[in-house]
C-alpha cells in the first residue's frame, strides 16, 4: 500500500466506525473492498493488518458497537473474510475476532440479522474465508454449516443463491483435502463436513416440498458447473438414484432445475460418462412436459459424445410441436417427412390447445431452439430441411389466416394463432435461418409465396414486416445453387417482379418503421445484387429509386438516415433516380449536392452520420461524382464536418480524411495500432505534391482541431491519423528547415489556444513545410498515451477514493454543525 | 337513422324518438345529401311493373334475385326528413329516460361516431344492454363506455364490423400508401365516401402524412352538398369528442386538424362540381365525394372522367357496399381500384375481450355472428365464442329474452315506515306487518298509510267514505315458528288428554286424540284441528297449539 493511502486509512476507519457519520454511497464501500482485495492479493494480509492496525481496530469496533448501520456491518464481515482467506492472517484473527463476527456471538440471530445486506455480507465473508483446512474447522466449530442450510431458503434471492454457492464451495474445500481421489460413493470415506452437506442435499432431494428439491438441484448444478474435482464422480454416483427417483413423481418437481442439473452433469462428465446418466436423460426427456423438455432436448443435442439413440430421441422431442402443426394442417393423411420420434403425441397437442399463451410459448420455444441448433456442427444429420420449411410456412399460414385446415386441431390452432405477432416473428426468424440450407426446389416456391403474402398484407405489424424483409433478404441472397453462376436463380428473379411493387408501396407507408425497414432491405439487396443484370433492369423499371430519393426529405430522422444510405448505395451502383426535385421540376440537383445539403443543415445526427459514411465509401470506391474533383469534394465535406456538433460525424470525417490520405500518400502498411513496423515513407517528390494537396483541402486544420476535440474518440483518431502522416512524410525536410519561421510559431500558438479550449481562431493557409515542422514538434506519442487512458484514470486511484470518502464524511459533519 | 322517415312518416308512428344531438345533426346532413343527390336527377316516371313476380324472374341477375321488391320505396323528400326529425327528443349520454315507469333507458357512448350510442334498458331488478355499432379504437369520438354495461342480464350485440379480417390501422396505411403512389405518378385519387364519419379520421391521417410523403402541393377536394356543414359541425360538438380533442377546445384550437388543412388551402370543399370547383380544379388531386355506391352523386362524374386512365385510382373505404358491384356498370375500367374498407366497429377479438370485461349473463346476437363467414368457414376465430353460447336470432324473429321478472320495487311512504315495529325473528332478520294501501300508477307502486277509521258522523258521509277506502278490520296477529311434536304431545298429556297417537305423514304429522275423536294435522305451513262440533275443545286445543308459535 502506498504511503499516501496508509496515511488516509486511519481517518477513514475512524469515520466508518462512527455511527454518526453514515456512508451515503454503497459503491464507495464496494470500491474500497475491491482495492483492499488487490492489496491483499499482492502481498501478505497479516503484514497489511500489522502495518495498519486501524483496520483491525475497525473490525473490533464493529463487533462491539450496537448501533452501526447494516451496510458497515456487512462491509466488515466481507473485509474480515477477505483478510482471513490467508491462513496466517486467519490464525491472527481467529482467536477473538472471527468467532465474534461469524459465530453465534456475532450478528447472527441479532437484530442486525434481519437486514438482507448483513446476511449477504456474512455469506460472502465466509465464502472469502473458506480457502484453507483451518477454515473448515472454524466453520464446524461455529456451527456455520447449519446456518448456511437455512439461508438457502432465505427470502432474499441474492442471499439464498450466495448460500447455495457457499455450500458447494465448502463441500469442494472439504473434499479437496488429502482424501481426494479416494472418495467413493461410500459415506464413511467422506470427511465429516462433506458428509453433513451431502446428507442435507439427500434429505432435500427426498423432500416433498418443491422449493427444497429445487435448492438441492441448484446446489448440485453449481457444483457440476463450476467444480471439477475427482470427487464429483463419487458424488454423482451417490446422488443419481435420488435424482432419478424425482422422475417417478407426478408432476416432476422443479423440472427446470432438474434439466439444468442433468445438462450440467453431462457437460462436466466429458466425452464418456457412465451409462446411468444417458438413461436418466432419456427418461427425463420422456417424462417432462413438452415445454419443459424443449431446453433439455436442445442441451442434449449440443452435447459432445452423446449416444445416437438419445440424440434421435431429443431431436424428435424438439420437433414434436412442429410435427403437430404439420399434422393438423395436412389436407390428406400422410407422413409429414420428419424423423421418427417426432410424431406429435397427444400431450403436445393438448399443450398446444390448452391456452393461447401455452400454444404461443411452446411454438416460439420450439422455433427458437431449432434456430439455435441449425448452424451448429453437431446438429442432427440428415437435417429435415423440407418438413421444417413446411412447418414454418404452415405456422405462418395459420398466423395470417390463410391456412384452411380440415382437422379439428387445425381449426383450433387457426383460432389461437391468427394474428399472433409473436409467433409470426419467431417463424419468420426461423424461416430466415433455414435459407442457409440447400434443399428441394418445391418448398422454395412456397417460401417466396408466404413471404410475399406477409410483405403485401396490410395487417403485418411493422415489426413483423421488418422480420419478413429480413427473411426475404436471406432467401434472396442465399448462395447460388450452381457455383459460378453470375445471374439470379429463376425463383428470386420471378419473385423480384412481384416484390418491387410491394417495396414501392411500403416506402410510401405512413408508418416510419415500415419505410425504414423497406429502405434497409433495399440497401442490402442492392449491395449484393447491384451488379446483376436482372435486378438492375427490374429496379430501374420501377419507381423505387425515385421514391428512395424523395425519402431524403422524410420528416423522421431514422428514415432520412436510411434513405441516405440507400441512395448512396444505389448511386454507387449506378442505379440512382434521375435528379429532379418535385417542388422545382427542371431545377436539377445532383445527389452529391443534396447529401452535402443534408450534412450541413439536417437537425438530427443520424442522417448526417449516414451522409459521412456514404461519402467515405464513395471516396474509397472512386464514385464518379467524387472522382471528377476529389480535392474539392474532400475540402467541402471536411468543412461541413468540422462544424458538426455530433462527435460521430467528426470522427467519420477523420475516417474520410484517412482514406484521402491513403489515396494521396499510398496505403498504410498496417491498420493495426499495435503493429511494430512503421509505415513506409513516400518518395520525396510525390510527397511534396501530396502535402500541398492536403493543405489545399484544409485537412490539417480539420485534424488539428480534432486533436484537441473534447470527445476522446475523435482526438484519438486524429492522433492516429497525424502519427501515420508524420511517419509517411518523414523524409520531407527536417524541423530545422521551417522550425524557426514565424508561420510555425503562429500555428503553434494557435494550437496552444485550441488546446486550452479557445477554438474560435482559424489556422489560415498552411505551407507543407510549416505543417511538417509543427507535426514534428508535437508530442503525438505522449498525447496518444494520455488519450489511451480512461477519462477517469485520475479519479480511479485508491488515494482519490479514500479522499472522496473522507470528504463526503467531512461534508456530512459540516452539515451537521450547520444545523446547530 | 337513414330509414327514420320510412318509420315515422309511413307507418302511423305516434311515439317519441330519442337520439343524441350529433346523431340528429349529422343524420340530417346525411339524409340531406341523399335527398339532394336523388333530386338532382328527377325521374320522369316511376316504373313498378317490373316488381311483378312473373316479370321479375325474367330480369338479369341482381334484379331477379332481389327479395321483397314490393316493399321497396322511392326516396323520401326533405319535408319528410324534417317531419321525422321533429319527432326526436334529444338526450345526452348517461341521461336516464323513464318510459312509463316500467323501464329506464340510458344512452352510453359507443365510441364509433359522434354521438353514437349503446343503450341500457333497465328496471329495478333487470338490466338489458343493447350494443350497436361500437368501437374500442382511439378515433375522434368519446371512448366507448364499457363499465356501464356490466351486470347485464342480457346483452344484445349488434353492429359488429362488416370486414372482420381488415384491421383499420393496416387499411389506413394501405390507403395512404396507394394514395401517395398514385399522386406521385401524376394520377388522381377518387375516394367515394359519406360526408361524415371515417372521413374525419382519414383527413386527420392525411394531415400528418402529406408532409412526410411530399404531397403538400397536392390539392384535396371534398365535394358534397353538406361538405361545409359536416366539417364545421364536427368542430362544435366538443362534449361528444374524445378527451384529447376536448382539451384542444380549451386552448382554444379546433379539435380536428382539417381546420388547418382548410386554412392552408390544402383541403377545399364545395357543394357540387359546378360553380367554384370547376374554376379551382387542378390535377393531380384527391377527391372525396359521394355516394359510395357509385350510383348517384358527384362521384359518378369523376368515375366517368378518370375511369379511362390507368394513372388514376379509386380507393373504396366504406365497408357498406361491395366494391365489385359498385364498379360493375363502369366496366371496362382502366383506372386502378383499391379496396381499403375502414370499419372501426368491434371485431371478434374485441368482442371476446368486451364480454370478458362486462360479463353479461346472456348474450343475444344475430345468427351470422354465431358461425364463421360462409366464405371462410375454417376461420373459427371469426365468430362469437362465449359461455353460455349466445342466443341467436334471425331477421324479424321475435325472441323471448332468457329472464323472468320476479320482483317489483315498492316504495313505502315515510309516515308509514315510521309506524312499523320490526321484530327480530332470526339474528339479522326482522319482520314487521304492514297494513297499507297499495297505490299503483304509471308502473310505480307506493304503500300509503291506511286511512284512520272514520267516526260515524252521518249516514250519507259515512257511506261515501266506505266507497273510497277499503274496510279496515281488526288485525289478527301473524304466527310463525314450528311445533315440536313430542313436546306438543307432552303438553296435551299434561292437560289431561290421553290415548294420544302420532302418525307421520308426507307433509308433517297427525296427532290423534282417540278418546276425544279429534284430529290435529300439523304441517309445515298450516295446522288444522278437526273435531266434531265441540267448539270448546277446539278452542282449548287451539290455545295449546298457539303456545308453541310466535305472534307478531
Amino acid at each position: 500500500m502506498d504511503p499516501g493511502c496508509s496515511r488516509l486509512l486511519p481517518a477513514l476507519c475512524a469515520a466508518l466506525a462512527d455511527p454518526r457519520q453514515p456512508v451515503a454511497d454503497d459503491t464507495c464501500l464496494e470500491k474500497l473492498l475491491d482495492w483492499l482485495q488487490t492489496v491483499t492479493e499482492a502481498g501478505s494480509s497479516l503484514l497489511l493488518l500489522q502495518e495498519n492496525p486501524c483496520l483491525v481496530e475497525l473490525l473490533f469496533h464493529v463487533v462491539k458497537s450496537q448501533d452501526l448501520s447494516s451496510r458497515i456491518l456487512a462491509f466488515s464481515l466481507r473485509l474480515a473474510g477477505m483478510f482471513a482467506a490467508q491462513e496466517t492472517c486467519f490464525q491472527y484473527l481467529q482467536g477473538e475476532l472471527l468467532p465474534m463476527l461469524f459465530g453465534e456471538a456475532g450478528p447472527l440471530g441479532g437484530a442486525a440479522w434481519t437486514a438482507p445486506t448483513v446476511r449477504s455480507g456474512w455469506v460472502q465473508g465466509l465464502r472469502a474465508l473458506a480457502q484453507h483446512p483451518s477454515a473448515l474447522r472454524f466453520l464446524a466449530a461455529c456451527g456455520a454449516v447449519d446456518t448456511i442450510f437455512s439461508l438457502q431458503g432465505d427470502s432474499s434471492l441474492f442471499v439464498a443463491s450466495a448460500a447455495g454457492q457457499l455450500l458447494v464451495h465448502v463441500l469442494d474445500l472439504a473434499m479437496r483435502g488429502p482424501a481426494e481421489g479416494h472418495c467413493g460413493p461410500q459415506a464413511h470415506a467422506w470427511p465429516a463436513c462433506a458428509q453433513e452437506i451431502v446428507c442435507h442435499i439427500e434429505a432435500s432431494l427426498r423432500s416433498t416440498a418443491t422449493p427444497q428439491v429445487a435448492q438441492a438441484l441448484n446446489v448440485l448444478t453449481t457444483a457440476f458447473g463450476h467444480y471439477h474435482g475427482l470427487w464429483m464422480q463419487g458424488l454423482w454416483v451417490r446422488l443419481s438414484p435420488l435424482v432419478a427417483r424425482l422422475l417417478e413423481r407426478d408432476p416432476v418437481p422443479a423440472a427446470h432445475s432438474l434439466v439444468d442439473l442433468l445438462l450440467s452433469v453431462a457437460r462436466s462428465a466429458g466425452p464418456s460418462p457412465d451409462g446411468g446418466l444417458w438413461e436418466t436423460l432419456a427418461q427425463t426427456l420422456s417424462r417432462l412436459s413438452p415445454t419443459q423438455a424443449g431446453p433439455l432436448a436442445l442441451g442434449i443435442l449440443q452435447l459432445q459424445g452423446c449416444p445416437q439413440a438419445l440424440r434421435t430421441q431429443a431431436f424428435g422431442r424438439l420437433l414434436q410441436p412442429l410435427a403437430c402443426v404439420l399434422k393438423a394442417a395436412a389436407q390428406a393423411p400422410g407422413p409429414p417427412g420428419l424423423p421418427e420420434g417426432a410424431a406429435g403425441d397427444s400431450v403436445t397437442v393438448d399443450t398446444l390447445l390448452s391456452s393461447k399463451s401455452a400454444c404461443v410459448g411452446l411454438l416460439c420455444c420450439a422455433l427458437a431452439h431449432l434456430e439455435l441448433l441449425q448452424p451448429l456442427p453437431q446438429r442432427p444429420s440428415p437435417w429435415p430441411q423440407a418438413p421444417l420449411l413446411g412447418a414454418a410456412v404452415t405456422i405462418l399460414r395459420f398466423c395470417n389466416g390463410s391456412a384452411s385446415p380440415t382437422s379439428d386441431v387445425g381449426g383450433r390452432l387457426c383460432t389461437i394463432l391468427v394474428g399472433c405477432a409473436r409467433v409470426q416473428r419467431a417463424a419468420l426468424d426461423f424461416l430466415g435461418v433455414l435459407s442457409q440450407e440447400t434443399g428441394p426446389q418445391e418448398p422454395v416456391t412456397q417460401v417466396f409465396a408466404i413471404l410475399l403474402e406477409y410483405l403485401v398484407s396490410p395487417d403485418s405489424s411493422p415489426m413483423v414486416l421488418k422480420k419478413a424483409f429480413q427473411a426475404t433478404l436471406r432467401w434472396l441472397l442465399r448462395p447460388p445453387r450452381a457455383p459460378g453462376c453470375c445471374d439470379l436463380d429463376p425463383h428470386p428473379q420471378l419473385f423480384l417482379g412481384e416484390l418491387l411493387p410491394v417495396l414501392q408501396k411500403r416506402l410510401c407507408s405512413p408508418c416510419w418503421e415500415v419505410r425504414d425497414s423497406g429502405l434497409e432491405f433495399l440497401t442490402q439487396v442492392t449491395r449484393s445484387w447491384g451488379g446483376q443484370a436482372g435486378f438492375r433492369h427490374a429496379l430501374l423499371a420501377s419507381e423505387v429509386p425515385e421514391l428512395t430519393r424523395q425519402l431524403l426529405r422524410d420528416p423522421e430522422s431514422y428514415v432520412r438516415a436510411s434513405a441516405v444510405t440507400a441512395t448512396g448505395q444505389l448511386s454507387s451502383q449506378g442505379l440512382h433516380a434521375p435528379p429532379a426535385s418535385p417542388e422545382h421540376p427542371g431545377v436539377q440537383q445532383s445527389l452529391l449536392e443534396e447529401l452535402l445539403h443534408i450534412l450541413s443543415t439536417d437537425a438530427e445526427g443520424f442522417p448526417r452520420r449516414a451522409v459521412m459514411q456514404v461519402f467515405t465509401e464513395w471516396l474509397r470506391d472512386g464514385h464518379a461524382d467524387v472522382a471528377e474533383d476529389p480535392e474539392q469534394f474532400v475540402a467541402r465535406v471536411l468543412q461541413a464536418a468540422s462544424r458538426d456538433l455530433d462527435w460521430e460525424v467528426r470522427a467519420q470525417g477523420l475516417e474520410l480524411a484517412l482514406v484521402f490520405l491513403e489515396q494521396v500518400l499510398g496505403q498504410r502498411g498496417s491498420r493495426c495500432a499495435y503493429a511494430v513496423a512503421l509505415p513506409e515513407a513516400a518518395p520525396p517528390g510525390t510527397l511534396a505534391q501530396a502535402l500541398r494537396a492536403l493543405c489545399r483541402v484544409q485537412l490539417f486544420e480539420f485534424a488539428f482541431r480534432a486533436l484537441f476535440d473534447c470527445d476522446r474518440p475523435v482526438a484519438q483518431k486524429s492522433c492516429e491519423l497525424l502519427l501515420f502522416l508524420r511517419a509517411k512524410a518523414a523524409p520531407y525536410g527536417s524541423p530545422q528547415d521551417a522550425g524557426g519561421s514565424p508561420d510555425v510559431a503562429s500555428v503553434e500558438a494557435t494550437l496552444q489556444r485550441w488546446q486550452a479550449g479557445e477554438q474560435g481562431q482559424p489556422l489560415g493557409h498552411l505551407e507543407p513545410g510549416a505543417v511538417m515542422a509543427v507535426l514534428k514538434s508535437l508530442d503525438l506519442e505522449g498525447l496518444r498515451d494520455t488519450l489511451a487512458e480512461s477519462s477517469d484514470h485520475v479519479e480511479k486511484s485508491p488515494q482519490s477514493l479514500l479522499q472522496d470518502m473522507l470528504a463526503s464524511v467531512g461534508v456530512l459533519s459540516e452539515n451537521e454543525a450547520d444545523c446547530y | 337513422m337513414m330509414a327514420l322517415p320510412y318509420i315515422t312518416e309511413h307507418t302511423g308512428f305516434t311515439g317519441t324518438v330519442y337520439a343524441t344531438e350529433p346523431t340528429v345533426q349529422i343524420g340530417r346532413l346525411l339524409m340531406e345529401e341523399l335527398v339532394n343527390f336523388i333530386e338532382r336527377v328527377p325521374k320522369a316516371q316511376l316504373a313498378s311493373l317490373w316488381k311483378n313476380k312473373d316479370i321479375q324472374r325474367l330480369l338479369p341477375s341482381p334484379l331477379k334475385d332481389a327479395v321483397e321488391v314490393s316493399t321497396w320505396r322511392s326516396c323520401y323528400s326533405m319535408q319528410e326528413v324534417n317531419s321525422a326529425l321533429s319527432k326526436i327528443q334529444l338526450v345526452g349520454y348517461s341521461q336516464k329516460i323513464e318510459l312509463f315507469g316500467a323501464v329506464q333507458v340510458t344512452p352510453l357512448s359507443s365510441g364509433y361516431a359522434l354521438g353514437s350510442s349503446n343503450w341500457i334498458i333497465q328496471s329495478h331488478y333487470e338490466k338489458v344492454s343493447y350494443v350497436s355499432g361500437s368501437s374500442l379504437l382511439t378515433t375522434h369520438p368519446q371512448p366507448m363506455d364499457q363499465a356501464s354495461l356490466k351486470n347485464s342480464d342480457v346483452l344484445i350485440l349488434t353492429g359488429l364490423t362488416q370486414i372482420p379480417t381488415a384491421n383499420p390501422d393496416g387499411m389506413v396505411g394501405e390507403f395512404c400508401s396507394n394514395l401517395a403512389l398514385t399522386v406521385r405518378n401524376g394520377g388522381n385519387v377518387l375516394v367515394p365516401c359519406y360526408p361524415s364519419g371515417v372521413i374525419y379520421d382519414l383527413l386527420e391521417c392525411l394531415y400528418q402524412y402529406i408532409d412526410s410523403a411530399g404531397l403538400s402541393s397536392i390539392p384535396f377536394y371534398f365535394i358534397s352538398p353538406v361538405a361545409n356543414s359536416s366539417l364545421e359541425f364536427s368542430q362544435i360538438f366538443a362534449e361528444w369528442l374524445c378527451h384529447n380533442k376536448q382539451t384542444k377546445v380549451y386552448l382554444p384550437e379546433p379539435p380536428f386538424p382539417h381546420a388547418e388543412l382548410i386554412q392552408t388551402n390544402k383541403l377545399k370543399h364545395y357543394p357540387s362540381i359546378h360553380g367554384d370547383f370547376s374554376n379551382d380544379f387542378r390535377q393531380p388531386c384527391v377527391v372525396f365525394t359521394g355516394h359510395p355506391s357509385l350510383r348517384f352523386g358527384d362521384v359518378v362524374h369523376f368515375m366517368e372522367l378518370w375511369g379511362k386512365s390507368s394513372l388514376n385510382t379509386v380507393i373504396f373505404t366504406e365497408p357498406d357496399f361491395s366494391y365489385l358491384e359498385a364498379l360493375a356498370p363502369y366496366q371496362p375500367l382502366a383506372m386502378k381500384c383499391i379496396y381499403c374498407p375502414i370499419d372501426t366497429r368491434l371485431n371478434f377479438i374485441q368482442v371476446s375481450k368486451l364480454l370478458k370485461e362486462v360479463q353479461p349473463l346472456h348474450v343475444v346476437c344475430p345468427e351470422q355472428y354465431t358461425q364463421p363467414p360462409p366464405a371462410q368457414s375454417h376461420r373459427m376465430d371469426l365468430m362469437i365464442d362465449c359461455q353460455p353460447p349466445a342466443m341467436s336470432y334471425r331477421r324479424a324473429e321475435v325472441l323471448a329474452l332468457p329472464f323472468k321478472r320476479r320482483y317489483e320495487k315498492i316504495e313505502i311512504m315515510p309516515e308509514l315506515a315510521d309506524s312499523l315495529v320490526p321484530m327480530e325473528i332470526k339474528p339479522g332478520i326482522s319482520l314487521a306487518t304492514v297494513s297499507a294501501v297499495l297505490h299503483t300508477k304509471d308502473n310505480k307502486h307506493i304503500l300509503q298509510p291506511p286511512p284512520r277509521p272514520t267516526q260515524p258522523t252521518g249516514g250519507k258521509k259515512r257511506k261515501r267514505a266506505s266507497d273510497d277506502i277499503p274496510d279496515c278490520k281488526v288485525l289478527k296477529p301473524l304466527l310463525s315458528g314450528s311445533i315440536p311434536v313430542d313436546q306438543f304431545v307432552q303438553t296435551l298429556e299434561k292437560h289431561g288428554f290421553s290415548d294420544i297417537k302420532v302418525e307421520d305423514t308426507a307433509k308433517g304429522h297427525i296427532v290423534l286424540l282417540q278418546e276425544a275423536e279429534t284430529l290435529i294435522q300439523i304441517e309445515e305451513d298450516s295446522t288444522h284441528i278437526i273435531c266434531d262440533n265441540d267448539e270448546m275443545l277446539r278452542v282449548r286445543l287451539r290455545d295449546l297449539v298457539l303456545k308453541f308459535l310466535q305472534k307478531f
